[in-house]
């Protein structure tokens, strides 16, 4: 499974790299970051625009699996 | 938890447009309740990094919006030292972003700030802070990165937040190692723990909030998202009424407080703020509460936006507010001066060698 490692990027840079792996169309995807802020904005860019995704979060790291 | 997040930017931004004003009355400069920029410059005044008399002392706002984020993301447990993202870079974008807010006079909270006190020259300003954040996006879109941070040693992050007691203290007792102005806006200042707890209250509640003024235009224009925007919002709202409230709201280009009309220099030194926080991903605003969380990338940038201050004014790069023939609205001094108009069109020549030279395409699917 494809993995976006966005983790010690900072904001906007984890959103932008799930859109681009959105509009890439390889489902299922896993994207991982380590900050509360890019965690809550892929929360709200993914609900905002209708993905679907599932997110774990294990020892301040969070784990999203985007499926179509 | 959506709503409750805009919650917490929407309150962020009132309490910014109450405090900017409330602090204003209480003994701020004019249009100066809250601006970041203008306060790092008092504090490398105050600690004698640079010698103009007029701008020296230790805003306690500062070290409360410092501070405030930083027990906030200890009690929350967002604390967390990291850093290694291109800090020299970092340290002259800061360099270079108070070099343009002093061209200006004032950071995007006070050009806010500004507008809603009626200031047309700030809402001229705007626009170069809105040209400045949106070829900012188009670096982003182009893959700038200054590239990946690392966990530190809990300490490095620790080191700026930790800083701010002894400074507050040295503060409080009216140290003679500081300097404090005896005349001019760093003569002028609230009551210090009034201006302590206040920026307390927006350092906890903007850590909660990630309220950003560069990140508000920036979300709009690259994924059409309002969220923080509704923070830029906010202060402009409460500010203007409290001001027509205040009778501190005056519509026009001249007689503003600490403010120049030569449109063309408000327009580049904020090009210059937008594009180097964008680079930066925060404003000035934004670096001081992600410094009190840990980051040590943000606090390389506040130390640039500090030293940026100190060389702006031994190096008169920073401007002047209008100077007026008594009693009427002749210009006699004040404004850009020339050596502020060079340094404001290097660091936008440099900030775009900076963007270029951190981009890099995203591959295509």
């Amino acid at each position: 499974m494809k993995t976006v490692d966005a983790r010690g990027l900072s904001c906007p840079e984890p959103v932008l790299l799930v859109r681009q792996a959105i509009a890439e169309g390889e489902f299922p995807f896993v994207v991982l970051v380590d900050d509360a802020t890019p965690n809550e904005n892929i929360r709200r860019f993914a609900t905002n625009n209708g993905h679907k995704f599932e997110v774990v979060e294990e020892a301040g790291e969070y784990k999203f699996t985007f499926t179509k | 938890m959506k709503k409750k997040n805009l919650i917490a930017v929407i309150v962020t931004g009132v309490l910014l447009g109450f405090a900017g004003v409330f602090l204003m009355i209480k003994g701020n400069p004019g249009n100066m309740g809250f601006c970041i920029a203008c306060f790092l410059r008092d504090i490398a005044g105050a600690l004698k990094l640079h010698t103009a008399p007029v701008v020296q002392y230790v805003r306690p706002e500062v070290i409360g919006i410092i501070f405030g984020s930083f027990l906030i993301s200890l009690i929350t447990r967002e604390f967390r030292a990291r850093g290694g993202s291109s800090p020299l870079t970092r340290f002259f974008l800061g360099f270079m972003v108070m070099i343009g807010a002093l061209v200006f006079l004032g950071c995007p909270l006070r050009m806010v700030l500004r507008m809603a006190a009626g200031d047309l020259n700030a809402w001229i300003g705007l626009i170069g802070f809105m040209i400045g954040v949106f070829v900012g996006t188009l670096f982003l879109r182009n893959g700038f990165s200054l590239g990946r941070t690392y966990m530190k040693n809990p300490l490095e992050g620790a080191i700026v937040p930790v800083l701010q007691i002894p400074l507050f203290i040295m503060l409080l007792v009216a140290s003679p190692l500081l300097a404090f102005s005896e005349k001019g806006p760093g003569s002028m200042h609230a009551d210090i723990w009034l201006a302590l707890i206040l920026s307390l209250a927006v350092g906890v509640i903007g850590q909660r909030s990630r309220i950003c003024m560069a990140g508000g235009f920036r979300d709009v224009f690259m994924i059409k998202e309002f969220h923080l925007f509704w923070g830029n919002i906010a202060i402009l709202v409460v500010a203007l009424v409290y001001n027509l409230i205040n009778s501190s709201f005056k519509l026009s280009l001249l007689h503003q407080p600490v403010s120049h009309s030569q449109w063309l220099w408000n327009i580049l030194g904020l090009f210059v703020v937008g594009l180097g926080s964008v680079l930066l991903g925060g404003c000035p605003m934004r670096q001081l509460i992600l410094s009190g969380t840990g980051n040590t990338d943000s606090a390389i940038t506040v130390i640039g936006l500090v030293a940026g201050a100190a060389f702006a004014h031994n190096f008169g790069l920073a401007s002047g507010g209008d100077v007026y023939e008594e009693g009427t609205s002749i210009i006699t001094g004040g404004g850009a001066s020339p050596a502020g108009r060079i340094a404001a069109i290097v660091c936008i020549v440099v900030m775009l060698i900076i963007g270029f030279a951190y981009s890099k395409k995203p591959k295509k699917a």
